[in-house]
C-alpha cells in the first residue's frame, strides 16, 4: 500500500484518500457512506448489473455506478443527490414489480437487502397494481441450498461465486429479459464444499438454507464471534443463537484468514454445542461411584491432589481446548515431570475454495493444532497412555477417551476429568469438573498460520460447568500459585509474560482479526 | 437500388454497384470488377498511412454511433505487446435495416477486402465476421468467398504475396438481438453468454479474450476499399449537407411505400425525397403519417419532420433523432402508433439480456402499460408512468437497449398522444393484441 499512489476525492462532503484504482462504492465506505448495492460484493469479480449504486459525480452529465467507476483526483462524489435518489428508487421499484413481498415467511427478513434499502430510499407504494406478478415454483439446488425464484433480484453473486471463486460453473442466468432466472447445470447438485456460501452472498431471500428455514427470525438472534474448530483453518464465523441456542453458523469476515467464506463441514459444526447430555455439576469419586460436589470443595481436593503428589504427570487435552486452558493446565502440573500431548483427526486430502489462496478445509480436523505445539504439546496419544501407568496425576482435558478402559486410567494414582460429557472410561476418574465447550467460554486458539484468533461467549454453559482456563486458575489460586482469574483476557495476560511465542499478545491487540505469533515476535 | 431493380437516376451507386450480379460473388468475378487492388495497394503502405487515409475520408461507423472509423482504429495499441483483433460485426439485428445482409450476399468479397485492409491497418492477427445466426444465405455465400480467398491466395500465410499472415474466420451467432452490442459480440465470441460488458475497458484495450479488439459494422468495412481505391478526397467530396457526414449511406427502406428495398444515397440526402421518389411514395390512397429513419431504436419522425429530415448525422439530430444504422421505417395515415410502440417494446422486452434492473424490469413492464392501453383499459396516468419508467430506463444501464425502448416510447407519444388518449377515452375501439407473445 505504501508505495501506491493516493487519490483524494471528497463523497457527501467527506475527504478521503484512498488508493488509486479503488472503486467508489470502496472509497464510500471510508468516507462512513454506504452506497446501496445489490451485485456488488468484495469478495466477487464486478458485475455492475443490478445499477441500483448509481451515484452523482460532479461534472459528469450521467449516473455512474460506484462499484465500477475508479476514484479520481479532486472528484465530487454526491450518492444522496436527488438524481441519484430518484434512479436508486426507480431499481427498487423494479425490483419489486415481480418481488412477492412475502417478508412475513421469509427466512431473509430482517437481514434483507432489499427490504433495507427499500425502507431507506423506496417508494411507499407500487405502481404495477395492475399486473399479475410473474411465479416460479421453490426449487431444490440440491445439498443444503433452496432456490425461490420469485423473490430472486438477478444480482448473479451467486453465479460468480460458483464460476470464479469455486471454480465449479453449474449455476447460470438463464432465458433472458423478465423471464430470466438462476438455472443449474442439470446435472448438477449444490454440493460443492464451499457451495452453502451462495446463502449468505444472496442479498435477498431467494437462495435460503434448508438447515436454518423457519428456524428463527433474523432480529430474534445474537451474533457471537467466534473461530471454527472443524479444522486448522481457524475461518471466522459468527455463532447466531437463540434463546442460549446455537442455530446457524456463518462466516465472519477476515481478509487474512478465510475472507468472506467458510466450507460447508465448519457451517454445519454447530450441534454439538447444543449437546443435552452434559456433566452439570463437579463430581468426586466416593466407593465406586461418582457423586455430585460443589465447586469449593471440588477445587480444594483438585489441589490437595497436586500439592500431595510427585513424580510423573499426564496431561491429556483437546486440540480444540482455548490455548488458556493448555497453558494453565501446563503450569499446574509445572512440579511433574509431565507429558503434554493431545491426538488430532486427520482425515485424507484437503478441499481448497480455489478462488481464494490458503483457504481449505484441511485435513488437520482441530483449531488449535499449532496453540498446543507452541505449547510444549506433543501429538503422541501413544506415550501419553503409556505414561498413565504409574502416573501420580492425569489431568484430561474434553478428550473423550476412546481406545481408552477404564482400568488403564486407574493406573493412575489420581485422575482429574475435565469434561462436558462424561464417557465411561472417566467414570473411574477421581474427580470430574465439568466445563464449558467454545461456544460458552472466550478464548484462544491459534490456527496453521500460527495466527492466534480470540473467539467469544455465545451462550451460557450448562449448570455449574466453567471455563477451563477459570477451573484450573482457581487450583493454581488454591495451591498459592496466583489469583483468581476473572477473564479469559487474564488467562491470556498470564500466558503471554510466561510463553515466549505469546509475548507482546494481548485481547486488545489481537482484536477480532487476529495477528501471528511471529508477527508479534518482531 | 440494384436488385431487383435498377437503381434509380438520384442514387450514388457505389457499395450496392454489383448488388444482383452473382457474378461479382466469385473471387474471378470480384477481380474483374478491380476487386483486391484496394488491398494490395495498402498492403505496400505503413499500417498508419491506411489510419490517416480512413481518417481524412470523414468515414463514419455506418452500425449506429457514427463514431469515426480511422480515430477508432487509431485508438488501437501502436506497441504490440498482444495480439489484436478485429471484429466484423455482421450480427444485423435491428428491426428496420437489412442492408448488410445484401452487401453479404452480393458483394462478400467486397466485405472481405475490406476486413483485410482494417485488419492489415490495426495489426491484427485474427478477423471474426460475426453473422447473424439468422441469415443463413449470406452465410453460405460469405464461407464460400471466404475459402475463395483463402484459396487464391488473398489470405493465409502469405497474403497477396506481402509476406503478412492476415487470417479471418466466421463466427456463427445463435440469434439473439443483443449479441450486435460490441461488447456482447465479443463475449458471444468467447463462448459466453451475450451480455453487454461495462465499460471501461473499451475494446480497443481489452475486447476479444481480452485483447486489443477493434470493431466495425459490415457497411463501414466495405466502404472502406472505395477509399483506398478512390483516395480520401473523393469520398470527402460525397456530402450533401454537413462536412462532417461524408460519403454514401445505404437505406433499408420498408413500411408503406410503393417499393421497399435498400437505397444507396450520398450523405445528406433528404428524407422525403427518398420515401416519395426513390420509393415511389406510399401506397394507394394514403399519406404519410410518421418515419423511424435509422432503426427501431431511434426516436420516431412525424410527417413534417420527415419530410425536411435530411439523412446524414447531423441532419437527424437537428430532427431530435438520428441517422442508426439507416433502417427507415415508414408509417402511413393507417397505421396505429399505440399498436406500433407496444410492437417494437415486446421486442426489446423480449431481447433484453437481463443484466440491468431498468430494463430486465422495465422493458416488460412497459409493453403491458401498452397493451392495457390498447385493450381500452388504460388510464390517463399510465401515460405519466410511461414517461417515467422511459426516464428511468434513459443512460442508466450497461448498453442502450433500455435507450432504446425508452425513445420509442417518449418519441411516440411526443408526437402521437392524441391516439394514446383516444385509447383511453375510449373514443377509439380497443384493438384485439395477444398478450404476452414475445
Amino acid at each position: 500500500m505504501a508505495d501506491q499512489k493516493l487519490v483524494t476525492l471528497s463523497i457527501e462532503g467527506v475527504e478521503v484518500s484512498v488508493p488509486k484504482g479503488t472503486m467508489i462504492l470502496e472509497a464510500a465506505k471510508q468516507a462512513g457512506v454506504l452506497i446501496p448495492h445489490y451485485c456488488y460484493h468484495p469478495g466477487l469479480p464486478i458485475a455492475g448489473v443490478c445499477r441500483m449504486c448509481l451515484i452523482e459525480i460532479e461534472g459528469t452529465p450521467k449516473l455512474q455506478i460506484g462499484c465500477a467507476t475508479e476514484v479520481a483526483q479532486g472528484q465530487v462524489v454526491k450518492v444522496f443527490g436527488d438524481e441519484a435518489l430518484k434512479a436508486r428508487e426507480s431499481v427498487l421499484e423494479f425490483l419489486l414489480i415481480h418481488h412477492p413481498l412475502d417478508c412475513p415467511i421469509c427466512d431473509q427478513a430482517g437481514e434483507c437487502e432489499l427490504q433495507n434499502y427499500v425502507f431507506q430510499e423506496g417508494r411507499s407504494n407500487t405502481r404495477y397494481a395492475e399486473y399479475a406478478k410473474r411465479f416460479s415454483p421453490v426449487e431444490d439446488f440440491g445439498a443444503d441450498v433452496l432456490y425461490v425464484p420469485n423473490r430472486c433480484i438477478l444480482c448473479t453473486r451467486c453465479v460468480r461465486f460458483m464460476e470464479h471463486v469455486a471454480d465449479e460453473p453449474v449455476l447460470n442466468v438463464s432465458e433472458r429479459g423478465d423471464r430470466a432466472f438462476i438455472g443449474i447445470h442439470p446435472d448438477a447438485t449444490l454440493d460443492h464444499e464451499w457451495a452453502g456460501n451462495v446463502v449468505d452472498l444472496c442479498p435477498v431471500g431467494s437462495l435460503i438454507s434448508k438447515d436454518f428455514l423457519h428456524k428463527a427470525r433474523a432480529w430474534e438472534l445474537d451474533r457471537t464471534p467466534s473461530v471454527c474448530t472443524g479444522c486448522s483453518q481457524g475461518c471466522n464465523i459468527n455463532l447466531d443463537t437463540r434463546s442460549d441456542i446455537v442455530v446457524r453458523i456463518r462466516p465472519r469476515p477476515n481478509p487474512e484468514v478465510n475472507r468472506h467464506f467458510i466450507c460447508d463441514t465448519g457451517r454445519m459444526h454447530y450441534r454439538w454445542m447444543n449437546r443435552g447430555d452434559r456433566i452439570e455439576a463437579p463430581l468426586i469419586l466416593r466407593g465406586e461411584e461418582l457423586q455430585a460436589t460443589d465447586w469449593d470443595h471440588a477445587l480444594s481436593e483438585v489441589a490437595r491432589l497436586v500439592s500431595g503428589s510427585s513424580g510423573r504427570a499426564v496431561v491429556l487435552i483437546s486440540p480444540n481446548a482455548s490455548n488458556e486452558a493448555m497453558f494453565l493446565a501446563k503450569r499446574l502440573v509445572a512440579q511433574f515431570t509431565a507429558t503434554l500431548a493431545f491426538r488430532v483427526e486427520r482425515v485424507d486430502g484437503e478441499i481448497p475454495l480455489s478462488g481464494v489462496p490458503g483457504l481449505a478445509l484441511r485435513a488437520e480436523r482441530a483449531a488449535n493444532v499449532a496453540g498446543a505445539t507452541a505449547l510444549g504439546y506433543r501429538d503422541d496419544f501413544a506415550a501419553a497412555v503409556r505414561a498413565i501407568e504409574g502416573a501420580s496425576l492425569v489431568i484430561v482435558v474434553a478428550d473423550d477417551l476412546e481406545g481408552v478402559s477404564r482400568e488403564a486410567l486407574q493406573k493412575a494414582v489420581n485422575t482429574v476429568y475435565l469434561g462436558t460429557v462424561l464417557p465411561d472410561t472417566a467414570r473411574g476418574a477421581t474427580l470430574v469438573l465439568p466445563v464449558a465447550n467454545t461456544a460458552e467460554e472466550d478464548g484462544t486458539l491459534v490456527n496453521r498460520d500460527g495466527r492466534v484468533q480470540r473467539y467469544l461467549q455465545a451462550k451460557s454453559a450448562p449448570g455449574m460447568a466453567r471455563p477451563a482456563w477459570w477451573i484450573l486458575g482457581e487450583v493454581l489460586k488454591e495451591l498459592g500459585r496466583g489469583e483468581s482469574l476473572f477473564s479469559a483476557d487474564e488467562a491470556f495476560a498470564l500466558m503471554a509474560e510466561a510463553e515466549g511465542q505469546f509475548r507482546g499478545l494481548s485481547y486488545a491487540n489481537l482484536g477480532m482479526h487476529g495477528s501471528t505469533m511471529s508477527e508479534a515476535r518482531v | 437500388m440494384g436488385y431487383p431493380h435498377k437503381p434509380h437516376d438520384k442514387e450514388t451507386v457505389i457499395l450496392s454497384e454489383y448488388f444482383g450480379d452473382a457474378e461479382a460473388r466469385s473471387y474471378a468475378g470480384w477481380v474483374k470488377r478491380g476487386g483486391y487492388k484496394a488491398l494490395k495497394a495498402s498492403l505496400e503502405m505503413q499500417p498508419a498511412e491506411v489510419i490517416e487515409i480512413v481518417k481524412s475520408s470523414g468515414l463514419r461507423g455506418r452500425g449506429g454511433a457514427g463514431f469515426p472509423t480511422g480515430v477508432k482504429w487509431s485508438f488501437m495499441p501502436k506497441e504490440k505487446s498482444k495480439p489484436h483483433y478485429l471484429c466484423c460485426n455482421a450480427d444485423e439485428a435491428e428491426p428496420g435495416t437489412f442492408k448488410d445482409r445484401e452487401i453479404m450476399r452480393w458483394t462478400p468479397h467486397a466485405l472481405i477486402e475490406g476486413c483485410a485492409i482494417a485488419q492489415y491497418a490495426i495489426q491484427a492477427e485474427i478477423t471474426y465476421i460475426y453473422i447473424r445466426g439468422e441469415f443463413t444465405e449470406p452465410l453460405r455465400i460469405m464461407q464460400a468467398a471466404l475459402d475463395d480467398a483463402y484459396g487464391n491466395g488473398v489470405l493465409g500465410d502469405d497474403a497477396m504475396g506481402s509476406g503478412r499472415r492476415l487470417d479471418m474466420y466466421i463466427h456463427r451467432g445463435a440469434g439473439a438481438y443483443i449479441c450486435g452490442e460490441e461488447t456482447a459480440l465479443m463475449n458471444s465470441i468467447e463462448g459466453q453468454r451475450g451480455n453487454p460488458r461495462i465499460r471501461p475497458p473499451f475494446p480497443a484495450a481489452s475486447g476479444v479474450f481480452g485483447m486489443p479488439t477493434t470493431i466495425n459494422n459490415v457497411e463501414t468495412l466495405a466502404a472502406v476499399p472505395h477509399i483506398i481505391n478512390r483516395g480520401p478526397e473523393w469520398y470527402k467530396g460525397l456530402s450533401l449537407n454537413n462536412e462532417k457526414s461524408s460519403g454514401t449511406k445505404l437505406f433499408s427502406v420498408a413500411g408503406h411505400i410503393q417499393r421497399p428495398g435498400n437505397y444507396e444515397v450520398t450523405m445528406g440526402f433528404p428524407l422525403g425525397e427518398l420515401i416519395n421518389d426513390l420509393c415511389g411514395g406510399m401506397r394507394q390512397g394514403r399519406t404519410l403519417k410518421a418515419c423511424i429513419p435509422g432503426g427501431s431504436s431511434v426516436p420516431i419522425l412525424n410527417r413534417e419532420e420527415t419530410e425536411s429530415c435530411l439523412l446524414d448525422y447531423e441532419g437527424c439530430v437537428e430532427m431530435g433523432t438520428m441517422l442508426g444504422s439507416g433502417g427507415v421505417i415508414v408509417f402511413d395515415d393507417s397505421a396505429d402508433m399505440v399498436y406500433q410502440t407496444m410492437r417494437l417494446a415486446r421486442f426489446y422486452a423480449h431481447e433484453s439480456c437481463a443484466q440491468c434492473t431498468q430494463c430486465r424490469e422495465g422493458t416488460g413492464w412497459t409493453v403491458r402499460i401498452l397493451e392495457r392501453i390498447l385493450a381500452g383499459q388504460g388510464e390517463q396516468k399510465d401515460l405519466d408512468l410511461l414517461l417515467d419508467l422511459a426516464d428511468q430506463m434513459t443512460g442508466k444501464t450497461i448498453c442502450v437497449l433500455s435507450d432504446s425502448c425508452a425513445a420509442v416510447v417518449i418519441s411516440t407519444i411526443k408526437r402521437f398522444r392524441n391516439e394514446f388518449e383516444a385509447y383511453i377515452a375510449g373514443t377509439r375501439e380497443p384493438a384485439v393484441v395477444a398478450v404476452g407473445v414475445g
